[in-house]
């Protein structure tokens, strides 16, 4: 039964092969026997997820159901979720119960997926190993051959990534602001898209950097992520951001094949140093889609280079204003004080962990009175560039291929030391998020320790479809099957 | 004669911006959908959005937009098609998201210019720097509670237009005079109330002084002054006061201060050290705000007559002098009540009804030209019974007052009390014979050269005719009889 995938789920409730109760009531005990262990859900909801289960077969039986009806998932625990407890991986939001629902949360309700908890994040998203939570750690199910070593499951949406991988989801939300979704997907063996910026709604989502975040699904394969996808998506008036266009259906974008699309491939993204084991997969990647029919363009993203300086600069900037508004006076934490600025002084803090604060000190100084033209105004203007690079790319090719992660999962309590070393992990997939172009992350292949590796499928500004039909045929070729060690039977 | 202040050193010019922050008239919030309306329980008016919690995101208030359009078409300022929001950063208990959302680098109206009066009759041009949209913040209270100090967040959120002068206003006079122009503009637009006594409307008064000629020195600026009599004082207190820093050899340094009417100074609240960085960078919750010509036009053509454009038109329409006309446009409801009163009638007579007996009556009872003591079609019908000659002037004031008292249409009044104006030249000519008659002692004298007593003749006549005889027909006789 953990064997299927959301689109087998889906034909087998239909078909009334399983109900929605079993299903749920599956996953509600593999949640409580391996959650302990890897720690991916902060908050478990089962008798929610029970209760949603029901509601699911009445649809069912009744005809009303969507291809998520009865569809246990992980919600990321950055979507506010009325009634339901939300951390943002954050001591400083406890206790925050929302008494209100984020439109993509609601969407998903609404379409009859069950809710089996909140997936555990790095605080506020900042981080690429989900070692930044408050709520601890999260264990990767995926093991190096061989060692017991505990690996990291990337991040942010690690929590995300480990439930799906670990099968105690069928699938889970993810965020992603400079490779939240993608990262962590490769980490752990599944595909995750970061739609265009604007696809999704951000209302209801705890912000990290507002101009950057974008919802999006986690999946153990492309097509589960085009089911999700065609439910989370779509224009929302509460966010003045989100794209007012229609929605495809992206799972026709599945079957479309690469015949005659012009792929490019980045000649700035061979950087010195990467692991010669990414390289090959991308080799690898590009011979599948050449095959395929696909025509390999070589191109130039020239101010790629930057990309890591300038997210860490505009995405910090934003943050440290977004999250202003944690200062013990409506919600959340409050740690008393003798006045006013005692008491954002304590509350702050105490609710913030270490790598919250050095990035709202980041965001504070680039945006400072005499820094502000230097720092943040540069940046700006390079993302501009960056964009650019982007749209010219997109001039000549349908899409681009690069690898996600300059490396496979790494261990607990590896580069940990150098918080500049662990930005690197999102050199790859920094430029997307900047340009606000959707990419997707799709298992590739293995490392040589057995460790899941994905490459990373870019497109143009809401052309989600291309990217499913590029990375769908990566997927086909790939025949990526391997099962992480600790998973649910 | 330009205004000066008088120092040891010699005269002093007062150099003078304003910034005005006008709440928008509107039903919501300028980025929620809360209500907008003043008071209410405190914190019934709180949207998340204005609450600031976790993952809310404003979004525009379209009317708010258009309120702010209107203002600056009323300003004839320069409307960019492109304005932009930015976030302005600082931490206050009553500022729930830790930032307010302004717009620093691209405001949505740019440079205009208004128009003042002052006192002695001179017309003086003030420009306008810009008027931006901004959120308000909500209210801290700190007399509440032992210990503690509550927050109220009915105000947060709600739309703010901020309204910045150039530093030409030159005097305490000017600075009054400007301050009630933008008032009156907002209130002929309805985009603003204009109660200063509600906070609706505030001023932040930039106040330097130099020596005649010289370039600007530095400022201070005076923070949230709540009336324009304060603005007025605030402004000499804190010249008088920077003249007295610079003639005692010292330097006035930049900082915000606060005016204190009890004491009728200002004192300092924080110095340019200690000045908030406010860290702006642009909303990204929100897209640049972008308008079309067209709609923009639109609300142009649908802007009610301004007090410039219809001060200037009751001159030539109802051919009134440029300073009646200025009082009676004061207000949209004052003009309106003239207008009504003057439409098809002599437009003279009516100023001068308004301005004096009816102005009169309304302030003794305490009346307001919304609940008048007397209304437009009553007064209107008495000013044709004077133009008709039914009654005369003098019987005319005696039926207004009746009319104030009881309420009564004049008509009813005149008929009731049989004030109608005798115009039978052989009654007049009758009470004439008898006045002089009674008064042959005084005949004699004004036949001997004493030319004043045919006031007294008059006077006599129309006492023994109640005052009813019509004045032209009584001196006429009174002339013919004395020969």
């Amino acid at each position: 039964m953990f064997d299927l995938t959301l689109a087998g789920a889906a034909k087998a409730l239909k078909a009334k092969e399983i109900s929605a109760v079993e299903l749920t009531s599956a996953y509600n005990e593999a949640v409580a026997a391996l959650n302990p262990r890897l720690n991916a859900y902060i908050t478990t909801t089962p008798e929610l997820a029970l209760e949603q289960a029901k509601a699911a077969d009445a649809r069912l039986a009744d005809g009303s159901a969507t291809p998520l009806t009865g569809i246990p998932i992980a919600m990321k625990d950055l979507f506010c979720t009325e009634g339901v407890r939300t951390t943002a991986g954050s001591a400083i939001l406890e206790p925050f119960v929302p008494p209100y629902e984020s439109t993509v949360s609601g969407k998903l309700k609404a379409a009859g997926a069950v809710m089996l908890g909140k997936a555990n994040l790095d605080e506020f998203a900042m981080g690429s190993s989900n070692i930044t939570s408050f709520y601890g750690a999260v264990e990767n199910p995926w093991k190096r051959q061989g060692s017991e070593a505990k690996l990291v499951p990337g991040g942010s949406s690690g929590g995300s990534a480990a439930a799906v991988a670990a099968r105690i989801a069928i699938a889970a939300t993810g965020t992603d602001t400079g490779g939240s979704i993608r990262q962590p997907a490769a980490f752990t063996g599944l595909a995750g898209i970061k739609p265009t910026y604007g696809r999704c709604s951000r209302f209801g989502v705890v912000a990290f950097a507002s101009s950057l975040d974008q919802p999006g699904p986690m999946a153990r394969n492309v097509e589960d992520n085009a089911l999700l996808l065609n439910a989370m998506a779509g224009f929302d008036a509460k966010d003045s951001t989100s794209a007012d266009r229609a929605v495809p259906d992206f799972t026709a974008s599945l079957t479309r094949g690469v015949k005659g699309l012009k792929i490019g491939i980045p000649k700035e993204y061979r950087l010195e140093g990467t692991n010669p084991e990414i390289l090959a997969l991308w080799d690898k990647g590009i011979e599948w889609l050449q095959a395929q029919g696909a025509e390999i363009v070589e191109i130039s993203l020239p101010h790629t280079k930057y990309g890591l300086a300038v997210y860490y600069i505009v995405a910090p900037a934003e943050a440290s204003s977004n999250l202003a508004r944690y200062d013990g006076v409506r919600y959340g934490k409050r740690v008393d004080g003798a006045d006013l600025i005692d008491l954002y002084e304590r509350s702050r803090a105490e609710g913030f962990g270490a790598e919250v604060k050095r990035r709202i000190m980041i965001g504070t100084y680039v945006l400072s009175h005499g820094y502000y033209d230097a720092y943040y105004l540069k940046a700006q203007k390079v993302r501009n560039l960056i964009l650019k690079d982007f749209t010219d790319a997109f001039g000549q090719v349908d899409a681009i291929l690069t690898p996600t992660a300059p490396s496979a999962a790494f261990g607990l309590g590896e580069k940990m030391d150098d918080p500049v070393t662990m930005y690197l992990n999102d050199v790859f997939t920094v430029p997307a998020s900047l340009a606000g172009v959707p990419a997707m992350s799709v298992p590739a292949g293995l490392s040589a320790d057995g460790l899941p590796l994905g490459l990373q499928v870019i497109g143009k500004h809401f052309d989600e479809e291309t990217v499913f039909a590029v990375s769908a045929a990566i997927e086909n070729a790939a025949g990526f099957s391997a099962l992480p060690e600790v998973r649910a039977k | 004669m330009a205004y000066t202040l008088e120092g040891s050193t010699g005269a002093w010019e007062v150099v003078v911006g304003l910034e005005v922050h006008a709440q928008v008239i509107s039903q919501s919030k300028l980025f929620s959908g809360a209500s907008a309306t003043y008071g209410g329980a405190p914190n019934a008016h709180v949207s998340f959005i204005d609450a600031g919690f976790p993952g809310m995101l404003p979004v525009i208030n379209k009317e708010c937009v258009a309120q702010a359009v209107r203002t600056g078409l009323g300003l004839k300022a320069q409307i960019n098609l492109f304005s932009r929001f930015d976030r302005k950063n600082y931490f206050y208990a009553d500022l729930p998201q830790g930032y307010q959302i302004s717009q620093f680098a691209h405001p949505i109206v740019g440079t205009g210019t208004v128009e003042i009066e002052l006192q002695d009759g001179t017309i003086k041009h003030i420009g306008i720097t810009r008027l931006h949209l901004e959120q308000d913040a909500g209210k801290s209270m700190h007399d509440q509670h032992p210990s503690k100090s509550v927050v109220d967040l009915n105000r947060a959120g709600v739309g703010l237009m901020e309204i910045v002068s150039e530093p030409d206003i030159r005097s305490p006079e000017e600075a009054g005079a400007y301050l009630r122009k933008i008032r009156q503009i907002v209130r002929y637009l309805g985009t603003c109330d204009g109660n200063m006594e509600e906070g609706s409307m505030r001023a932040d008064v930039n106040v330097s002084v130099r020596k005649p000629g010289e370039a600007f020195r530095t400022r201070c600026e005076i923070k949230n002054v709540n009336s324009v009599r304060f603005v007025m004082h605030a402004v000499e207190a804190e010249a008088l006061r920077q003249i007295e820093v610079w003639e005692s050899g010292g330097e006035v340094v930049q900082e915000t201060r606060l005016y204190d009417p009890a004491k009728g100074e200002t004192r300092s609240m924080r110095s340019k050290e200690d000045a908030h960085d406010y860290r702006y960078f642009p909303e990204p919750d929100l897209l640049p705000l972008v308008l079309e010509q067209g709609w923009v036009d639109g609300l142009k053509a649908a802007l009610p007559e301004l007090p410039d454009e219809k001060r200037a038109r009751f001159c030539a329409e109802y051919g009134i002098p440029f300073y009646d006309a200025g009082v009676l446009v004061a207000d949209q409801a004052t003009a309106d009540f003239y207008e009504t009163v003057a439409k098809g009638r002599d437009g003279k007579l009516a100023a001068n009804w308004i301005s004096g007996d009816f102005f009169a009556a309304m302030n003794r009872t305490g009346k307001s030209i919304e609940n008048p003591p007397v209304s437009a079609a009553d007064l209107g019908a008495l000013l044709d019974l004077i133009t008709d000659k039914t009654i005369n002037g003098r019987i005319a004031k005696d039926v207004f007052e009746e009319m104030v008292e009881t309420g009564k249409a004049p008509g009813a009044i005149v008929e009731e009390k049989g004030l109608r104006q005798v115009t039978d030249t052989g009654a007049i000519d009758a009470a004439v014979t008898k006045v002089l008659d009674e008064n042959q002692d005084k005949v004699a004298e004004y036949k001997s050269g004493k030319d004043k007593l045919f006031g007294f003749f008059v006077g006599q006549v129309m006492k023994a005719m109640q005052g009813k005889g019509n004045p032209a027909l009584v001196n006429e006789a009174v002339k013919k009889q004395l020969g």
